[in-house]
């Protein structure tokens, strides 16, 4: 089941560039939550900080308190254990190149030290079902190397090899920005699917499918969190001004 | 005012007619292409006459007794270099074992830890190390080895040669792990895998043929040594199974048999000049074999 996830003062940097500024929210667990705004507004930056991807980057730095669930995310819980509750899925498809199929969505269970043979079976069949990718690949589970797939059904691999650490919260940074529009549609029906089971937060520039998925959105601004609110409220009667000039398209 | 028809927005590029390619610039791309051709064969020339030349010279020489048997004492025809076969092969097994796995570690902290000022150090003085001459690396090692246990060895010889594998394995290493993007290492990170978990099965891993490409080069180019041994391994004229005392090694055989006034001598050295670079040949031909067939299998 997915979990609640509750931001307070959160403050990013890289070295001495503060991407972040002051961002609180709450986020439903079990629901969509869209962030919208313009390039190089923090949105990324803000969710890389909810499973500490941030600090991978040299210089880069967090303040402020995030919880996700029960853990108090940068105090008193290791980054590797929360990112096995955190699951991700990036920008661009970033399947494993050299493993096949099967082993790039059984890639986090292995890693950690998951053998048990007739069990990954289990979770790469149900994973790979889930992300709505099994019937597309299932002859070719060992043959074909993740790297050969198509750049949608890339995607939906690494949703699926997301899913397979079995997650309570999944966190999208723009997964379809590099997709086309069926793959997009098909990756929207999965996040619409996948709400039941796991909380999400989506990136996205794309403003209709924040609409479509989300039951929140958040409108994002030069590092700052402009308005929070359920969807259909940021897009017909925002309360700020900037968010109803950039949902109108007259900037960004 | 602009006319609004549909070619609009194409009129607002001038047309411009480009001349026909000129005969010139054909001729041009033609003798570019041929002088690219040709540089080709220059380089693959010398590697071809060599090799035709070893076999010409060697082969005949090459015999079940030329593989079977020790050298035999000056005067007495037939013998061979079975032992001096084995102790190259125990020499740069030792190299191997050590010169490996030191070279892959300094590269993997060259390049996931090293973007500082020990990384630096570390480059700065592998790339010193690569240029130290390779009889000097010999005096080394029969100081830290030789004078110790006081008589040459296998150990020694090996040891030589793992300290002149280090930094070419380090720095080719460094380079393939940077090609890694580090959206793969994210992908890993995201999925809860630790930092050196991350390290040793996904970034090493996605670079290990570039990786092994590097190890097969330095392996390849410590077997024809000849100077790191001469006071290390020493050479023998007998077998000798024992890795800390005097082993004979294929490159050190040829050499003393080349220098040697007997024409028997001669020919056998060109017969190990032979094996030699089949041996190199065949093993790097086995590994790059075997990593075809492990790509795709297990995490």
């Amino acid at each position: 089941m997915g979990v609640g996830i509750a931001v307070e003062h959160l403050n990013a940097f890289y070295g001495k560039t503060q991407a972040l500024f002051d961002v609180n929210i709450i986020v439903q667990a079990n629901h969509a939550t869209a962030l919208i705004g313009p390039s190089g507004c923090g949105k990324s930056t803000f969710i890389r900080c909810l499973n500490r991807m941030h600090e991978t980057i040299p210089e880069a730095r967090v303040e402020g308190a995030v919880r996700i669930g029960d853990l108090s995310v940068y105090n008193g819980t290791s980054a590797t254990q929360l990112r096995r509750r955190v699951g991700m899925v990036f920008q661009k498809p970033n399947p494993f190149p050299t493993m096949s199929i099967y082993d790039n969505v059984a890639a986090g269970l292995k890693l950690n030290g998951f053998r048990k043979r007739r069990q990954l079976d289990e979770v790469v069949e149900k994973s790979l079902n889930a992300a709505a990718l099994w019937d597309e690949v299932k002859d070719n589970l060992h043959k074909k190397s993740g790297a050969s797939l198509s750049g949608g059904q890339q995607q939906r691999l690494c949703i699926a090899r997301a899913l397979a650490v079995q997650p309570e919260v999944l966190l999208m940074d723009e997964p379809c920005s590099a997709l086309d529009p069926i793959s997009t549609g098909k990756i929207e029906e999965l996040i619409f699917q996948l709400k039941e089971q796991y909380t999400i937060v989506i990136v996205t520039h794309n403003m209709q499918q924040a609409a479509r998925v989300a039951e929140f959105t958040g409108f994002f601004l030069l590092g700052k969190m402009i308005e929070f609110d359920k969807t259909e409220k940021i897009f017909t009667k925002p309360s700020d001004k900037r968010t109803e000039d950039y949902i109108t398209g007259r900037f960004g | 005012m602009f006319n609004t028809n549909s070619n609009s927005a194409a009129a607002l590029i001038p047309q411009i007619n480009l001349p026909p390619v000129s005969l010139r610039r054909r001729l041009t791309d033609h003798a570019m292409t041929s002088v690219a051709a040709l540089t080709v064969l220059v380089v693959l020339l010398p590697l071809f006459a060599i090799f035709t030349y070893l076999i010409y010279k060697g082969i005949g020489s090459i015999n079940l007794a030329f593989l079977t048997q020790t050298p035999k004492p000056v005067g007495e025809p037939g013998g061979g270099m079975a032992n001096a076969i084995v102790g190259s092969m125990v020499i740069l097994s030792i190299a191997s074992v050590l010169g490996v796995p030191l070279g892959i570690g300094a590269g993997i902290f060259l390049s996931e830890y090293g973007r500082n000022r020990s990384g630096d150090i570390v480059r700065f003085v592998s790339d010193v190390l690569n240029g130290v001459p390779s009889i000097v690396i010999g005096i080394v090692a029969y100081g830290l080895v030789v004078m110790r246990q006081k008589h040459f060895s296998a150990l020694a010889g090996g040891v030589a040669l793992a300290i002149m594998m280090i930094p070419t394995i380090a720095r080719t290493t460094e380079q393939m792990l940077l090609l890694v993007p580090q959206a793969t290492r994210e992908a890993a990170y995201g999925l809860g895998v630790s930092r050196w978990r991350t390290t040793l099965s996904i970034t090493l891993r996605t670079a290990a043929s570039g990786v092994i490409t590097g190890v097969m080069l330095a392996f390849a180019r410590v077997a024809g040594e000849t100077a790191p041994l001469l006071f290390t391994a020493f050479g023998n004229q007998f077998w000798n199974w024992k890795t800390d005392q005097p082993t004979a090694a294929l490159s050190l055989q040829i050499f003393t048999y080349a220098i040697s006034p007997f024409d028997e001598w001669h020919r056998q050295a060109w017969a190990g000049a032979l094996v030699l670079i089949v041996l190199i040949v065949g093993a790097v031909a086995a590994v790059r074999l075997a990593v075809r067939h492990g790509t795709l299998s297990g995490a």
